[in-house]
């Protein structure tokens, strides 16, 4: 069991409402997945030479000044570090290739989580609300965002196992269910030079999508090649810089509840995390259908 | 059940579940709360197993959406929810009426024993699963699934329903008023009879519902799955 949650804010002078409204419905899906959470939230673009990394050191104490120090010795130009504890967010104009195999090099254990120029993503073992105030969810703001607590039931409890994955720039997928042939994808992508990094089963769908996109499909093809490539349960939210999209497995095993007014529209498996949104008394309410993509644009 | 109740005013009780806990209102359901009397929850805000067990008379109103379970293993109660219900509403309800005023998920009725369950708006996959003997209706349309491996009672389906309905269906009866996009193995169309007839017009009016039973469709068990066919190889 799960608990997926998702937010695209229409209106953009609520865009900084963005983590207030949604801190709730993470921590009404506790129930759904008490052992990890995480989100990936998109704000407005970066300019196109620059870019977003999302970074994570898990328990080791992280001198994040000090590796801008290193980082800014290396690579010309300027860096911007957000850190929050263990996690912070860089803002570079490096080649993200050139900076993700500096990373790795590094000394301490450094995860990038995200990278791209709209998505920021938090990920860690804890319970939703650890989590929010750990990163201090309710300050953040943007136009979307994609959310997750997990109860793992088929893989282990760490934080790389914990969701949104990201696979390429600007995607992410979150998952409720388990697939039953992650490792037949993973052994179709992998001879084309996809490295996966953990054994987890969502982290296949993710990196299966994210080839097609990269192939040139749109998202909604992408999809739709899914449901013969991948085998199993699964309710899917994903997020592009654009767009947010939910899909339902064909027998619909996976709960998934939109509500949707003027102002937003908001996903939760459940609506006990929708209860609380503003005006959610008129909003139109509907569960997604099996097999049936529904996306959103910013 | 107007006709049972005492003459006077009955008792009332109300809880907002934005105050009172979910446990303190079942607890009272169970047995603090006399027969006939009515009790109303305010915000429910889609928590799981309100109203789950209940026992006697009551008259519960659910103002607005609710989680997974609500009403199950209901015995004698009646409970109305007034906004949409999560999955497996009703499950394993054994007498009185449930009825849902908006949309149910999954599983809505699995495995009901007796009693009505009322869904004013569509239900979604695997309604009345596995049905024991409860009388399903549905205002709106079915997902797919519905009645699978149901045993006893009848489901009435004002809309449309998807795929494999009525797959390995043993005795229960499904009316369909709309399209069907598909049956479940075993599952067959069979001529409406007058009896048929007065069954649709009987449990359309239990649920308030005005549609003219002559434009429902009868589905029910070809019993070919009932024997062993050696020469079947496995193909129904």
């Amino acid at each position: 069991m799960c608990g997926i949650v998702g937010l695209l804010i229409k209106k953009p002078n609520m865009r900084d409402q963005l983590g207030a409204l949604m801190v709730p419905m993470l921590v009404g899906m506790t129930e759904r997945g008490p052992s990890s959470a995480g989100l990936a939230v998109y704000s407005p673009p970066l300019e196109a030479s620059s870019h977003k990394f999302s970074l994570y050191s898990g328990e080791h104490a992280m001198d994040w000044s000090d590796l801008l120090r290193r980082l800014s010795k290396n690579f010309d130009g300027i860096h911007e570090i957000s850190p929050l504890g263990n996690q912070a967010v860089l803002i570079s104009g490096v080649d993200p290739g050139s900076l993700v195999t500096w990373f790795a090099d590094q000394r301490e254990p450094i995860a990038v989580l995200s990278v791209g120029q709209s998505i920021a993503l938090y990920k860690d073992v804890g319970t939703p609300a650890e989590i929010a105030e750990r990163y201090q969810f309710k300050t953040l703001r943007g136009s979307h965002l994609v959310g997750h607590t997990r109860m793992a039931t088929e893989s282990a409890v760490t934080p790389a196992h914990a969701h949104p994955f990201t696979a390429g720039r600007d995607f992410c997928l979150v998952h409720n269910g388990s697939l039953s042939n992650p490792h037949l994808v993973r052994k179709k992508l992998e001879p084309l030079g996809i490295y996966f990094e953990t054994d987890n089963d969502t982290e296949a769908a993710c990196r299966f999508f994210e080839w097609r996109l990269r192939e040139g499909d749109s998202l909604e093809t992408a999809v739709q090649r899914g449901f013969s490539e991948l085998d199993g349960f699964f309710t899917f939210l994903m997020g592009t810089d654009q767009e947010l999209l939910i899909v339902r497995d064909a027998f619909a095993c996976k709960p998934a509840v939109v509500a949707e007014t003027d102002e937003y529209v908001a996903i939760a498996s459940e609506f006990r995390s929708l209860a609380h949104l503003p005006d959610i008394a008129h909003a139109n309410l509907f569960e997604p259908k099996p097999e049936e993509i529904y996306s959103w644009r910013i | 059940m107007a006709n049972l109740k005492p003459i006077g005013t009955p008792e009332t009780r109300e809880f907002d579940l934005e105050k009172d806990s979910l446990r303190e209102l079942n607890q009272f359901l169970h047995s603090a709360a006399k027969s006939h009397c009515q009790i109303r929850v305010r915000n429910p805000n889609g928590a799981h197993s309100i109203a789950c067990g209940l026992n006697s008379e009551l008259d519960v109103t659910l103002c607005g959406h609710v989680g997974y379970y609500a009403a199950g293993m209901n015995k004698f109660a009646t409970v109305t929810i007034e906004g949409n219900a999560g999955p497996g509403v009703a499950e394993n309800m054994m007498s009185g009426r449930v009825h849902v005023k908006g949309f149910a998920s999954t599983a809505a009725g699995a495995s009901a024993h007796g009693g009505l369950l009322v869904i004013d708006g569509d239900a979604s996959l695997r309604c009345g699963i596995s049905l024991k003997g409860a009388d399903i209706v549905v205002g709106g349309s079915v997902g797919s699934f519905s009645a699978f491996m149901a045993q006893a009672g009848r489901i009435v389906i004002c809309g449309d329903a998807e795929d494999a309905l009525g797959d390995s269906l043993y005795e229960a009866v499904i009316y369909v008023r709309g399209k069907v996009r598909s049956l479940g193995a075993d599952a067959r169309f069979e001529p409406m009879t007058e009896a048929d007839r007065d069954i649709v017009k009987q449990l359309l009016a239990s649920a308030g519902l005005a549609h003219e039973p002559a434009e429902f469709q009868r589905i029910a068990s070809s019993k070919n799955l009932y024997h062993w066919h050696a020469d079947a190889n496995q193909e129904y």
